[in-house]
């Protein structure tokens, strides 16, 4: 099922690996950053799976529900390998990395923060991790601190340590900005947060799609990702957290599965994970994604990285070369995605002309509001990168650009 | 469908140079709209005499076909009734959404007809709610406006 691995990297090959592109020939796709194109490893692997091996998991005595939670559980040993994490039991299965920070917000924030206890994020989050600790502030009394990004756009290191007091609890920060592909130096985010007592929680959706993430060597006590990004399905992502967090955390949600014993009187609970994956989870999601993973590694991760890198470099020197074109926040460490403005056109036009040459970009805020309102933009159009996008794509991307400039031009 | 069609020139002018962009000094009655998903907004400002509209004007950032319905929207209304205001806006959010026609009497079908230019959104879906935003905001400005949240396709 795996593709063979390539010495060199063509995405002329790896496109051959996307069915999507044989089904809509010409299509220009660059929006990756809101959710990737699926593999044929995945789509058939998926579809195989059903065919052969699917039952539903931890319950059957039977040989064939066995074997469905053997690959459920694989799936588990594939993400802590692909994340190295220390143990399997630190990867819990969620719907995405919305619900993700969700249950960080209502497991461990709930229990583990009082009134008056705070919050870190970042101007450039994504609205799943504000909202989440909004609810937290209205239901805990806690409150949020907001750390500034500078004149690019970029996460102010200063001021983010500026924002720690002893109140501190935990720091919740984008690991690359989901608007401008701005790399978030993480590192430094989790040395700064543990020199003050919090704990940390990284957003990885944008990340781990185009960077080689490992959980142990960044230090940090929570990571999510939404598989949908990676090659893999939607419906299913991952919250990494730390043991000794997990361990101490209540289940969020009750159910099925999630219980050892369950009486009218009480219940008692699972060890993590299976404590926080009440009822029959995304079985062939899980597994999915597994393959998604698999076959990024089969690529190869410092490829993907490099390529990604390469990419948007050539994106952003191309696009800043167009008289009228400016790039949000160019000449930060910048992984998979341009922001970029047409003087005169509104990003909304622009994606509207840029559709109709068959190139798919996003424009909007991005489930982004506060960092656009920070940005001073109501809007931007974005071009986001996969590992099957070429410089070809690019140059249709600038062709597109003029396009809609002959369109408005006085 | 030809970007022409969509980007007719009357667009493009009012887009660019929108007409009645102002605030109201005492409005009798305004609203926002705002389109979450692409970050578009706008107030309209309305000055009603009874059931006459006296004038009407409107303020806001978005995309050219917003603006420029906007700024059509202005022009049309000024001068008319509520109910003609509302005849027309059926009308128009027929053509644009592609609902059963809605017939409009002879003396506003000449205003009817200036909307023409916009209907070309029909086929670019998302594009409707960008049509339709300024009209929605009349209509919330009209009902009690202020900062009530109002609809969008």
């Amino acid at each position: 099922m795996k593709p063979q691995l390539r010495a060199v990297f063509d995405p002329g090959a790896i496109r051959r690996e996307f069915p999507i592109f044989e089904r809509n020939p010409g299509l220009v796709f660059l929006d990756t950053a809101a959710s990737a194109q699926k593999p044929r490893a995945v789509i058939d692997g998926i579809a195989e799976y059903y065919r052969n091996d699917y039952a539903n998991i931890h319950r059957g005595v039977y040989a064939l529900s066995a074997r469905s939670t053997d690959r459920f559980e694989a799936a588990r040993e594939t993400v802590r390998r692909f994340l190295n994490a220390a143990d399997a039991s630190e990867i819990v299965f969620v719907r995405g990395a919305t619900e993700g920070i969700n249950l960080v917000a209502q497991s461990w924030g709930a229990s583990f923060l009082a009134p008056g206890d705070e919050v870190v994020i970042s101007e450039m989050e994504h609205h799943a991790n504000i909202v989440p600790w909004q609810f937290l502030r209205e239901r805990l009394g806690i409150k949020l601190v907001i750390a500034p990004v500078d004149e690019t756009g970029g996460l102010d290191l200063a001021a983010f340590e500026r924002c720690f007091t002893p109140r501190t609890k935990l720091a919740a920060v984008t690991h690359i900005a989901n608007v401008t592909g701005h790399v978030v130096p993480v590192a430094e985010v989790v040395r700064i947060a543990h020199a003050h007592g919090a704990k940390v929680l990284l957003d990885g959706c944008q990340a781990v799609p185009r960077l080689k993430v490992d959980v142990r060597a960044l230090d940090c006590d929570f990571y999510v990702f939404s598989g949908h990004k990676c090659y893999g399905p939607t419906g299913v992502g991952v919250l990494y957290g730390k043991r000794a967090l997990l361990n101490a955390m209540p289940p969020w949600q009750g159910g099925g599965d999630m219980i050892l014993t369950v009486s009218f009187a009480a219940s008692t609970f699972q060890e993590p994970p299976h404590r926080f994956e009440a009822g029959t989870p995304d079985i062939s999601g899980v597994i999915g994604l597994a393959m998604a993973l698999d076959f990024m590694e089969s690529i190869g991760r410092d490829t993907i990285q490099e390529h990604e890198e390469a990419l948007t470099r050539h994106a952003v020197e191309q696009l800043s070369a167009v008289p009228g074109v400016r790039v949000i926040g160019a000449g930060a460490a910048q992984i998979g995605a341009v922001s970029f403005e047409v003087e005169g056109i509104h990003p909304h036009d622009l994606a509207t002309v840029f559709d109709q040459k068959n190139v798919a970009i996003r424009a909007g805020n991005h489930c982004a509001q506060p960092f656009m309102e920070r940005l001073g933009l109501p809007a931007t159009a974005r071009a986001s990168f996969g590992i099957y996008n070429d410089e070809a794509d690019v140059a249709a991307l600038i062709g597109a650009v003029r396009a809609a400039q002959r369109i408005f031009r006085d | 469908m030809d970007l022409r069609e969509l980007y007719q020139d009357i667009i493009l002018d009012h887009g660019r140079h929108p007409r009645n962009f102002h605030a109201l000094d005492e409005p009798s009655h305004f609203a926002h709209g705002h389109n979450p998903l692409c970050g578009d907004k706008v107030t309209v400002y309305l000055q009603l005499n009874g059931e006459q509209i006296d004038d009407v004007s409107f303020e806001g950032k978005g995309c050219a076909i917003s603006t420029a319905s906007a700024s059509l929207m202005t022009e049309i209304l000024k001068g008319k009734t509520l109910r003609e205001a509302e005849i027309l806006f059926g009308a128009f959010h027929a053509k644009v959404t592609g609902g059963a026609p809605v017939a409009v009497p002879a003396e506003l079908e000449e205003d009817e007809e200036r909307l023409d230019p916009l209907t070309g959104v029909k086929t670019f879906p998302a594009r409707v709610k960008c049509a339709t935003l300024a009209w929605h905001a009349f209509e919330a400005a009209v009902q009690g406006g202020g900062l009530a949240p109002i609809k969008t396709e």
